[in-house]
């Protein structure tokens, strides 16, 4: 059941629901780029790992999740947070270790996390999300709550145990989960094609008997238009599904990583089929007019600037909170 | 209070803990035949497959699961067969299980009991044989919990299944068809409080699980000889009862640590650590410690047997710390 660019009944596409992705694109694009700006400004300290280029999966597969619908990430993961309703100004925080952040600067951008939202976390280490999410669906099925659980990873991530495992155990189990291979063409700075052998996630996928879909990870309406349907066919008959979105990370693995390993006419080719660009033109054909759209950005470009404003205001947390939240028993004193 | 075995003990501490909470579930391979060492028997008949869950042999996935069902609220209770198998998934339980509070600033909790069966039993060779109770120790966010009795295994299980930190739960595959008296009542155990299995005033030997019962009869041996020996078994490695133990060598002013696992960053030094820095000069005779040596347990039985520490060598140990001193 592989389809290599889902037909989109574009007759239904209705102007409202795209500029509702859009909106929520723009506002992945504004926050990573303010991110890029604090980061290159010397603001925040660890890692920023940028998802510009992808925000068309993160707000496609999110747009037809309900609050109570929960979600795991990777180490890319603003967009998936954002798009699943987190707050922007406390994901700023976090990234700058400041009080207010999502995980209270304990965190920092991998591991931001929201339960208020369904967002059960960012995750450090390649394809580690997969199995918390399937058992997370695992335990709703068993207390039978009616929820989907989502796990975004990468294409490196499928050359991992867990994801073998993962996929095994949710068809094995019949769970309601959204396996999602955000895949962005480079495992770190190796091109994936090159250590992945075989036809890739969806083939796997299908291998073990889950349903799996190759989606255009740069059209957002037929990523949203995929997942939507396949997050009702989980509601329906409760087995997992996978979504193969090829998409391609037009930033370097990291801020100021050194990205001396792809073609840089290969990168700018790529930003002529950018997801906001391709949702721009989608939404002018609709009779949307640019001066709507050019709002649009401006007001997340707003939203960020704020959020970073807030964030850099905000004060750093007291050292005692580094013993704060290890565990109950046997918990460490303060100071050490 | 009724005679039970180990395993027994176990298995009546998930019975209650899920008649009591609809939220505990088990989750391994084989559980629904009962499990491998038949802790989980007759379970699946009470409470069904979906609650006595048989997995495939996914460890990361067992344990990657429970983290995320452990997320949302229920309380998984993960069966690893033999501590060895765990290392594939200590990733899951280190990376995930013992951060996730921390790392999401107290939005999550981790409520599973991760069961890692330990110790020399039946000519298990290398892989399954290993007391690895130390490195769970070394590891911010875990408790570790390494019961000797059966009543211990009722209560200290019961208690592990209701705290709401990820709990390493090390019972010895030796001690399974041990026996012992068992409250009937709701038996809870908490962390972090040893238990004085006897008293004595010349030396205190501080254990945990088996060895517990090997320093028993050493003392037996030595107490024939007119020397007597306290002996403290932790029950809990994280927490664990420092002041009881500082307490005991205070009075005894000699300390051996006894244990199974190899003694080359062991347990045993963290105690003797913790005791030197406390008590100081107030020791008598410098401490020692009883391990393994750090040799991978062979199959062969007089091989195997060059692993374990004897109930002779412990009271060859002691008769030196004492004699020791006087010369």
């Amino acid at each position: 059941m592989v389809r290599d660019n889902i037909d989109t009944a574009r007759d239904n596409v209705d102007a409202e629901r795209v500029r509702a992705l859009y909106r929520v694109m723009a506002r992945i694009r504004a926050f990573e780029e303010a991110a890029e700006q604090v980061k290159v400004a010397g603001e925040v300290a660890g890692a920023v790992h940028l998802s510009i280029g992808q925000e068309a999966v993160a707000a496609g597969i999110c747009h037809g999740l309900r609050e109570i619908d929960l979600i795991t990430s990777n180490h890319r993961g603003h967009g998936h947070t954002l798009a699943k309703g987190a707050d922007s100004t406390a994901m700023m925080c976090e990234l700058l270790g400041r009080v207010g952040g999502t995980s209270q600067g304990k965190g920092g951008s991998m591991h931001i996390a929201d339960f208020a939202v369904g967002m059960l976390g960012a995750n450090g280490v390649v394809a580690d999300g997969i199995p918390i999410a399937v058992g997370a669906a695992h335990a709703a099925v068993l207390m039978a709550k009616d929820i989907v659980a989502v796990s975004f990873f990468g294409d490196g991530a499928v050359n991992r145990g867990p994801f073998l495992e993962g996929l095994n155990w949710a068809k094995v189990f019949d769970l309601p989960v959204l396996f999602v291979c955000e895949d962005n063409a480079y495992a770190s700075t190796t091109r994936a094609s090159a250590v992945t052998a075989g036809a890739g996630a969806a083939a796997r996928a299908e291998g073990i008997g889950v349903p799996a879909f190759t989606v255009d990870g740069n059209d957002v309406v037929a990523v949203d238009d995929l997942a939507s349907e396949q997050v009702r066919a989980i509601r329906a008959d409760g087995g997992p599904r996978l979504i193969h979105a090829r998409t391609y990370r037009l930033k370097p693995h990291t801020v100021g990583f050194q990205d001396g390993y792809r073609d840089p006419d290969e990168v700018e080719a790529r930003y002529q089929q950018e997801p906001l660009r391709r949702c721009a033109a989608q939404l002018t054909a609709l009779g949307v007019a640019e001066a709507e759209l050019a709002a649009i950005r401006d007001e997340a470009a707003a939203e960020m600037a704020a959020a970073v404003a807030a964030a850099m205001a905000s004060p750093w947390p007291g050292p005692h909170l580094a013993f704060t939240d290890v565990q109950d028993v046997g918990a460490p004193r303060w100071p050490f | 209070m009724a005679v039970l075995s180990y395993r027994e003990a176990a298995r009546q501490a998930i019975a209650e803990e899920m008649r009591r909470d609809p939220t505990v579930w088990a989750l391994g391979e084989d559980l629904g035949r009962g499990g491998v060492w038949g802790q989980y028997g007759g379970l699946v008949d009470e409470f069904g497959p979906r609650r006595i869950a048989d997995t495939p042999i996914s460890e990361s996935t067992i344990m990657g699961a429970a983290v995320g069902a452990a997320l949302v609220g229920t309380r998984p209770v993960v069966e690893m067969r033999f501590s060895d198998f765990a290392l594939i998934a200590v990733d899951e339980l280190v990376n995930q299980a013992a951060k996730m509070r921390y790392m999401f600033g107290g939005q999550a909790r981790v409520p599973l009991v991760a069961r890692l069966p330990i110790g020399l039993h039946g000519a298990s060779a290398a892989q399954h044989s290993q007391s690895l109770e130390a490195w769970w120790v070394h590891m911010p966010g875990l408790v570790v919990v390494t019961p000797a009795t059966p009543a211990d295994n009722k209560g200290l299980l019961k208690a592990a299944i209701r705290c709401d930190d990820p709990v390493v739960y090390m019972e010895h595959k030796s001690l399974w068809l041990s026996e012992g008296e068992v409250p009937d009542d709701d038996h809870v155990v908490p962390f972090g409080v040893a238990r004085r299995s006897r008293e004595g005033g010349d030396i205190t030997i501080v254990s945990w699980s088996r060895m517990v019962h090997l320093a028993d009869q050493a003392a037996d041996e030595l107490g024939a000889s007119g020397i007597s020996a306290e002996i403290i078994d932790l029950r809990t490695l994280w927490p664990w009862d420092e002041d009881m133990v500082c307490k005991s060598v205070a009075r005894t002013g000699r300390l051996l640590v006894v244990h199974e696992a190899v003694q080359a960053g062991g347990f045993g030094a963290e105690v003797i650590a913790t005791v030197v820095e406390r008590l100081g000069s107030g020791l008598r005779v410098p401490p020692r410690r009883l391990g393994g040596p750090r040799i991978p347990v062979a199959y062969s039985k007089p091989l195997e047997d060059e692993f374990r520490v004897p109930v002779a060598r412990i009271v060859a140990t002691v008769r030196e710390m004492l004699e020791g001193e006087r010369t």
